[in-house]
């Protein structure tokens, strides 16, 4: 039992990363109608920012941690942000008329540039982190010996993305853009027509996806303490199946599949094969996509002739 | 990257500024600081400006030529019906291009005999033209985006590689095999994908790429795991070795021996499975089969309406394409003598997908000129490794861009009243499928 709620809370936290990248792919494709295969790949660029001004920072001398994450947090989002809103430019919008496959191949496209990118920038080694936020709480102690761990690098993953999902629902409910951004879903000529700005709010969901996609790759480095170039495609692949599995196109259901693929990797490792964690995944998606479609929260798609 | 097109000088020059501190932004962290990992694991960082401030200055350059550029072409209207001059010629050139491509081919190993490179590259290159004409079956005909091609490619080699290696079969038992044993595969992958359209059926497709490329990984008993399996026998003429021995074809024939046989037989054998390939495509697509995925291509719906079993017709593409995949495996297997998980990766599938995109989905012969330019192209950048898939990842960015329809964009009908008539694939609206 203590077992179990250990992984419990391991898958949870997993889970929370999963979701803020699934979150990007589900807001795209609900818009834009496509897979952003890069997405992933923006994910690790993200890493790799906040690693990197880790480094900065803390060869300025500077300890407060508070203030050194807050700096980290604010720069990866901006930076991953501007790559997310470059990319869109460069490698989506000269197609968003063109026929269905060429935005796909794009996408794959642009996914290489990037892992490459960043293999040729900063080398092909694993990059690790020396631990920063350290300590936690132990909750339960059984007679054997077996302890239940909860560590603040938990605590604040798991808040971080509550806040964020907070922020973000009320950006997509309550402003100006979110309610572009629905105009755009529903039908972007029609939007067009009403005077939304449909460039500019594609635009925006690439940045917010991308600023979402570096906060779940900042938690990651913290987490597991290392970032390499090739970590955006599984991470990718997974945040995709969380999508799918929440119901594409819904926001809480992006979540929802995230920490459900969480939950599950977490529990196959722990009871089954370690080495067959990323295999549960994708048969999940198969089996998910074969019997229900439209995922947990998603809407039927109406078949148009 | 800019919104409007700019126009005159000063607006040119504001442009490439913005584009200038965009880049100046992105590659800030990312190039200017280097990290590396030291031997005792503490993370150090060097800086690198001067290659920021290039990038940044090319970017700079680049935009002003490209806003340039699109001044000096303007705006293009895009043509709908291909004119008639280039029609004629591209049929005059389609007439005869591909048969005198085939002679070259065939002449390839005579003119080639003392240059054991160009054979390997052209062997390397064909093996990619028949994975390409393989796949074009399921994504140029049938219209079904396949993602994890490859791994039916891992199954042809894994059947014959096992199969060899553990009971001693020969090649050309296990080619067939190969190749059954694969389309059974893309018949079990066909099942499931029924139902799904577009971009869902790519990404399952990839999901069972990379499920195929993790069991191979990790069932070390049977695979070897990442080790992969070694020893593979080479293929016989029909039995007979191609070796030094006293039964050799060599010595059968009475000639010298030397090792280049090998080498060109592997070359006809290649050569002679691609154009089997070839054949049974063109053969298949003039039957109501064919047809029938074409039109599956085209609307999906409309397929229904018509009556046609859309299941029969994207199961037997499946199977269809992953025969031939099979079949290039089992090729692969008998010619490296040694397999491992890292040949069948995400990056083949992309990349045989990129041949058949570029090849302008459905034209063989795109799909051939398309392999040679890919292979080749990777090879010019052989010595530039570790740009090599930076380029090609940039490569298909732009031919996207630039040709979404690939080399060879136009649709020839199978069946017309009178005249064939072209027309440019900007004209078909591609269904759900």
């Amino acid at each position: 039992m203590d077992y179990f709620a250990q992984q419990l809370i391991n898958g949870l936290v997993l889970g929370s990363i999963y979701g803020l990248i699934a979150i990007g792919y589900t807001m795209v494709y609900g818009i834009v109608g496509m897979i952003n295969f890069a997405h992933g790949d923006v994910f690790m660029i993200g890493g790799f920012i906040a690693l990197i001004t880790f480094l900065l920072l803390i060869s300025t001398g500077l300890t407060a941690i508070p203030v050194i994450l807050l700096i980290v947090l604010l720069v990866s989002m901006a930076i991953t942000a501007l790559y997310g809103w470059t990319i869109e430019r460069i490698a989506y919008r000269p197609l968003r008329h063109s026929f269905r496959l060429a935005p796909m191949l794009s996408a794959i496209g642009m996914s290489f540039v990037l892992t490459n990118y960043s293999q040729v920038a900063q080398g092909a080694r694993v990059k690790p982190i020396p631990p920063f936020i350290t300590g936690g709480y132990t909750l339960h102690e059984s007679a054997d010996g077996f302890v239940i761990q909860l560590s603040n690098i938990q605590i604040m993953v798991v808040i971080t993305t509550i806040v964020l999902l907070a922020i973000f629902t009320w950006l997509v409910s309550r402003t100006r853009l979110g309610r572009d951004m629905r105009a755009c879903e529903q039908d972007q000529t029609m939007a067009a027509l009403l005077g939304v700005d449909v460039d500019r709010t594609i635009s925006m969901t690439f940045v917010i996806g991308a600023a979402l996609a570096a906060v779940a790759g900042l938690m990651y480095l913290l987490y597991y303490g290392l970032v390499d170039f090739f970590m955006g495609f599984v991470a990718g692949i997974k945040a995709f199946t969380a999508a799918v599995l929440g119901g594409i196109g819904s926001l809480p259901g992006a979540m929802l599949g995230g920490l459900a693929i969480g939950l599950i990797e977490t529990f196959w490792s722990a009871y089954f094969s370690v080495e067959y964690k990323d295999v549960a995944a994708f048969s999940i998606l198969i089996v998910v996509l074969i019997f229900m479609p439209t995922g947990l929260l998603g809407r039927p798609e109406v078949e148009k002739v | 990257m800019t919104a409007k097109p700019a126009t005159g000088i000063p607006a040119l020059l504001k442009t490439a500024f913005i584009n200038a501190l965009i880049a100046l932004v992105l590659f800030s962290l990312m190039v200017g600081i280097r990290t590396e990992a030291g031997s005792d694991g503490q993370l150090t960082y060097w800086t690198r400006f001067g290659e920021v401030a290039a990038l940044v200055a090319a970017v700079f350059g680049g935009s002003i030529v490209i806003e340039l550029l699109k001044q000096w072409i303007g705006s293009t209207g895009a043509e709908k019906l291909v004119p008639p001059a280039v029609q004629s010629g591209m049929s005059f050139v389609g007439r005869y291009l591909a048969p005198a491509l085939l002679i070259f081919t065939l002449l390839v190993p005579v003119i080639f005999y003392n240059q054991r490179y160009i054979l390997d590259l052209a062997i390397l290159v064909l093996t990619y033209v028949m994975l390409g004409w393989g796949l074009n079956v399921v994504v140029g005909l049938a219209g079904l985006l396949d993602l994890g091609y490859v791994a039916f490619y891992a199954v042809g080699a894994y059947s014959y590689g096992l199969l060899a290696t553990n009971f001693g079969w020969s090649f050309w038992i296990c080619l067939p095999l190969a190749g059954i044993l694969a389309a059974f595969w893309g018949v079990l992958l066909g099942f499931p994908v029924l139902r799904l359209r577009g971009d869902y059926l790519a990404i399952v497709t990839l999901a069972f790429g990379e499920i195929i490329r993790l069991v191979i990984i990790n069932w070390q008993d049977l695979t070897g795991g990442p080790n992969g399996v070694s020893g593979i026998p080479r293929p016989s003429f029909f039995g007979i070795p191609l070796d030094n021995s006293d039964d050799g074809l060599a010595a059968k024939l009475g000639i010298e021996y030397s090792p280049t046989h090998r080498i060109v037989f592997l070359f006809y054998l290649i050569l002679a499975l691609a154009l089997l390939t070839n054949w049974v495509t063109i053969r298949l697509r003039r039957l109501p089969i064919g047809r029938a995925w074409e039109a599956l291509r085209e609307d999906e719906v409309a397929c229904r309406a018509l009556g046609i079993n859309t299941t029969t017709t994207k199961l037997t593409a499946f199977a269809t394409g992953a025969m031939f995949g099979g079949f290039a495996g089992a090729f692969f297997a008998t010619r490296q003598g040694f397999i491992s998980p890292e040949s069948f990766t995400f990056q083949e599938s992309a990349l045989v997908l990129a041949i058949v995109v570029l090849g302008g989905m459905g034209s063989q012969l795109g799909v051939a000129l398309a392999a040679l330019a890919m292979i080749g192209g990777f090879e010019l950048f052989r010595s530039l490794e570790t740009y090599r898939m930076l380029v090609f990842g940039m490569a298909m960015v732009l031919i996207m861009i630039w040709r979404p329809r690939g080399l060879i964009g136009h649709r020839a009908p199978t069946v017309y009243l009178t005249k064939a008539k072209a027309i440019s694939s900007d004209l078909v609206k591609e269904g759900h499928g």
